[in-house]
């Protein structure tokens, strides 16, 4: 199939970015979005134009690396996958399609449709474990049961693969379904509890000082989320977060 | 130089424990005194990053994605094996290490295994307790499944996602690390020099991948975790950035590659649709507990298949030839890897593949969702279930057992693999090889190190499905935290090693000259059309299966490849700056290194054995034929200039504990 590829480019954080229209001929349906990039690239390296600068590694959803704003959607228009899963089957011969970084305050371009979302990783830093030291000399795994509904509920919350596209896609830029992913996920076992106060306020004030917003329960970040991310995950923070901020000794 | 692995002598279950205790200790304070650089953040990086710093020791961390979570540890799918045997199936230490060997087919070091398979059931214990939500029963315990070359259910998982979820834990560690400021981590950057200051690693050049600019850093020791070098087939399941830089620096600074011909060819992956395809995308070993692999027992129908005019649905059960199930009774569908990979190009060979290249056979899921759904229909008392009625309630027990691996294969091929067999095809996906290491997992270079894939020690030449997660937690959280003491205790007094020194200035130089050669080249063709042609080198004749023609052939071939690449080879823009193609042509001149190697090394070892099997040493049946007399052996290579004129240093395999025996699946 042919297409019109509207791709924004821009040289470095500092520098002013624009869309620049691409003609690609000869996409096969079976091409995944990123490969139909990669065919793009090497045809601008053929014209002596520089490739386009995107994340992206595993290639099967799962590393969270690769992002995209893609006709308007992160991850582009199917649910539940990340881009690299998308595939050219999703569109038809003529489309013209529209790519962008994932645009937030927290996230500042790094080039092209490449962002820094390291603001993650400090939000992580701020609480995201448990503080156990890695002896191995633990007690037995089986000596801590976990009922299966909580355990499975702990996994599902665990499978955020911090990719950002809740924040690409909310309107107030707001990381809550990120942050309460990893805080429900301890929040919901017997192993996290000694922390879940502290852990708690901890990653919430992380996640205001690097300028993310509130969230107003649109939820659109659980539509947008490739792992399915469930918007009660932001519910149990907001009540973990009241409970502690009224019992917390700090 | 001679190979010493550095075995403790004794009893072999005894041996880690007493080494353990005779390491010598740095003391809290000392570790203050001593740096330790740590390249790669997948489960052996972090967890070794995490573990070292909890220790005392002045972390810096690596790595080439933006974060440290994102490694390629985070795709591993099916689980991690442990010696628990909490499913009271007569698993133990004992029975774990001997399935290894076995599965390994005698290629592996005793002692590393069976102190492998001691340190698995503390993985559980310490992963349960950093909060890795693992599969559990009904009773909230944990639950287990089978995977390849196995009788017993010893492997832990979290669905489809068991590498995700461990990955997440190590990251946790170390995050908790970086918090303390114990860690320094440096995300987006990527390791281009090791620097050997009198005889031992000192530190590295590495590139900030965002700004280009290379940076020193010094320290006491050097741990590489980078991975393995699948890609060197271009075509794998590896992420995009997973490269052989780092091992291959450390290489070509003498460091020798250990096995490097040991690839492990998985059995089950998507099969390759076109000629753009990038990567190619796995589907787990578990899928092999519940699905029946089968070709069509008839030529007319498998060439009905291909050309679309028969559905496999359509053929009946008499005319379908399961022929790991005929071939391999007391296995069946979970032979080991290679195995199962040599089967299926086998009848694909023969003219009975599936799809529209001929090269794809079924992995068929009908029989176990009315397994299942009679199961569900007795334990929830359905009585007079109707087929459709066991079909519908078999189909949510295999979604909830493999639900994100059926949408995953259905998102990639557009078929529902609820309805028709899944297609698959073997494809490059770990490799066993690697630099070579003692039993304190040091390479030949003192003060460097290499864990997990990175290093060659624990799966001789096929390793067993589920663990790769467990050596690389194993060598992270419990091993090489401790080993490097012995290497580290001489370094107290060492004090910080300046980055000023001549050694650091000619690395630095030879990268930066290494960096201007691509981008003042002005070729004409990008670095992926290289990687690419390699990459069909390495698959034809370096791949499932090997013979000395091709071996001699690919060796010219890269060669000639390589030569091409660098007078040719085209890289657009600066090295000032980000630049993944700089980034990615550095990392395919490695590999084309590596693979004229991996040719070498495969040409010279003349016997099959696990994942490396020679045309010409075969059995009548087409089994592997391997020569205990001749070949039981570590292949080390050291490097002198031409990755085909490497020397060979070999470490003789002593097995003590094991009888050497024809591995039978039969």
């Amino acid at each position: 199939m042919d297409l019109t590829l509207k791709i924004w480019r821009q040289e470095g954080p500092q520098t002013k970015g624009e869309m620049k229209s691409y003609p690609i001929a000869g996409v096969e349906e079976d091409m995944s979005f990123l490969e139909m990039l990669d065919y793009l690239n090497e045809q601008l390296i053929d014209q002596g134009i520089e490739p386009v600068v995107f994340d992206h590694d595993c290639r099967e959803g799962i590393c969270g690396m690769c992002s995209l704003f893609i006709n308007g959607e992160a991850h582009g228009p199917s649910r539940k996958i990340t881009t690299c899963q998308l595939h050219m089957r999703e569109f038809k011969d003529g489309d013209t399609i529209y790519i962008e970084p994932f645009r937030a305050k927290a996230f500042p371009i790094v080039k092209d449709l490449m962002v820094d979302r390291s603001a993650f990783d400090r939000i992580q830093r701020a609480g995201g474990f448990i503080s156990v030291n890695t002896s191995g000399n633990t007690i037995d795994a089986n000596a801590i049961p976990v009922p299966k509904e909580d355990a499975d509920k702990a996994f599902d919350a665990a499978t955020c693969i911090g990719c950002g596209a809740c924040v690409a896609t909310c309107k107030n830029s707001s990381a809550m379904l990120f942050a309460s992913a990893k805080i429900s996920q301890f929040s919901l076992l017997p192993q996290g509890q000694p922390e879940a106060k502290e852990r708690v306020l901890n990653m919430v004030n992380q996640m205001d000082l690097e300028g993310f917003g509130n969230c107003t329960n649109t939820g659109a970040c659980e539509v947008e989320c490739p792992k399915g991310i469930s918007l009660e995950n932001i519910a149990r923070m907001n009540r973990d977060y009241l409970l502690a901020s009224l019992s917390s000794n700090k | 130089m001679a190979l010493d692995s550095k075995i403790p002598a004794g009893v072999l279950a005894d041996k880690w424990t007493k080494h353990k205790g005779e390491i010598p200790l740095v003391s809290p304070a000392n570790k203050r005194l001593i740096d330790v650089i740590v390249v790669g953040t997948g489960l052996a990086g972090s967890s070794a990053a995490a573990s070292l710093a909890e220790m005392g020791y002045n972390v810096k961390a690596f790595c080439f994605q933006d974060s440290p979570r994102r490694a390629h540890s985070i795709a591993a799918q099916g689980g991690i094996n442990a010696a628990k045997n909490y499913q009271n199936d007569g698993d133990s230490v004992y029975r774990l290490f001997y399935d290894t060997i076995k599965g390994g087919d005698y290629r592996s070091r005793e002692a590393n295994v069976h102190r492998l398979a001691e340190v698995s059931r503390n993985i559980i214990d310490q992963c349960v307790a950093q909060g890795v939500p693992f599969a559990r029963d009904y009773g909230g315990l944990l639950d287990n499944r089978s995977f390849g070359g196995v009788q017993v259910s010893r492997t832990f998982y979290a669905k489809g996602q068991t590498g995700q979820q461990l990955l997440l834990g190590a990251y946790s560690a170390l995050n908790r690390q970086i918090a303390k400021g114990r860690v320094k981590m440096y995300a987006r950057h990527e390791m281009q020099e090791l620097v050997v200051v009198d005889g031992k690693a000192r530190g590295i050049i590495a590139k900030n991948l965002v700004t280009g600019e290379f940076e020193r850093h010094s320290a006491h020791a050097v741990l590489l975790c980078t991975g393995g070098y699948g890609n060197v087939f271009f075509l794998s399941t590896n992420a995009m950035g997973s490269n052989v830089t780092a091992a291959w620096k450390a290489h070509r600074k003498g460091a020798y590659m250990a096995n490097p011909c040991f690839t492990q060819i998985h059995p089950t992956c998507i099969p390759v649709s076109g000629e753009n395809q990038s990567k190619l995308t796995l589907m787990s070993e578990s899928l092999r507990n519940d699905g029946r692999i089968w070709v069509p027992a008839q030529k007319e129908d498998a060439e009905g298949i291909r050309s679309g005019t028969l559905h496999p649905n359509d053929i009946a059960e008499e005319h379908r030839d399961y022929y790991l199930e005929r071939r391999y009774p007391a296995f069946g569908n979970l032979v080991p890897r290679d195995v199962a990979s040599r089967a299926a190009k086998e009848r694909c060979d023969a003219g009975y593949g599936v799809n529209k290249t001929g090269e794809a056979v079924y992995l068929d899921f009908a029989a176990a969702i009315m397994r299942y759904g009679a199961e569900e229909a007795h334990v929830k008392g359905v009585k007079n279930a109707s087929d459709a009625d066991i079909k519908a309630l078999g189909e949510k027990v295999v979604e909830a057992k493999y639900g994100n691996l059926f949408q995953m294969y259905e998102k990639i091929t557009a078929s529902n693999p609820y309805k028709e067999p899944m297609m698959i095809y073997p494809a490059v996906h770990y490799t066993m090889g690697g630099l070579w290491v003692d039993y304190n997992l040091m390479t030949t270079i003192p003060g460097c190190f290499a864990l997990g894939e990175a290093n060659f020690s624990d799966h001789g030449a096929n390793r067993l499905g589920a663990s790769a997660l467990m050596q690389g937690l194993a060598d992270g959280y419990f091993v090489a935290p401790y080993t490097v003491g012995e290497f580290l205790s001489k370094d107290i007094r060492t004090g910080t090693i300046s980055t000023d020194s001549k050694e650091f200035e000619e690395a630095e130089k030879l990268v930066r000259e290494r960096t201007d050669k691509f981008i003042n080249n002005n070729g004409t063709k990008s670095v992926d059309y290289f990687h690419k042609r390699l990459g069909k080198i390495m698959w034809n004749e370096v791949g499932m299966a090997r013979n000395e023609k091709g071996l001699k052939q690919a060796i010219s071939d890269i060669k000639a490849l390589r030569e091409e690449f660098y007078a040719n080879v085209r890289v657009l823009g600066s090295a000032n700056g980000m630049n993944p193609e700089l980034d990615k042509a550095g990392r395919v001149a490695d590999l084309m290194e590596l693979g004229e190697l991996m040719a070498k090394d495969a040409l010279e070892r003349n016997e099959s054995c696990g994942g490396h099997f020679r045309e010409e040493y075969q059995s009548e049946e087409g089994e592997a034929l391997r020569d205990d007399e001749k070949f039981t052996f570590v292949s080390a290579w050291e490097f002198t200039g031409v990755p085909a004129e490497a020397n060979l240093h070999k470490e003789e395999l002593t097995f003590e504990n094991v009888e050497l025996k024809t591995r039978s699946y039969k």
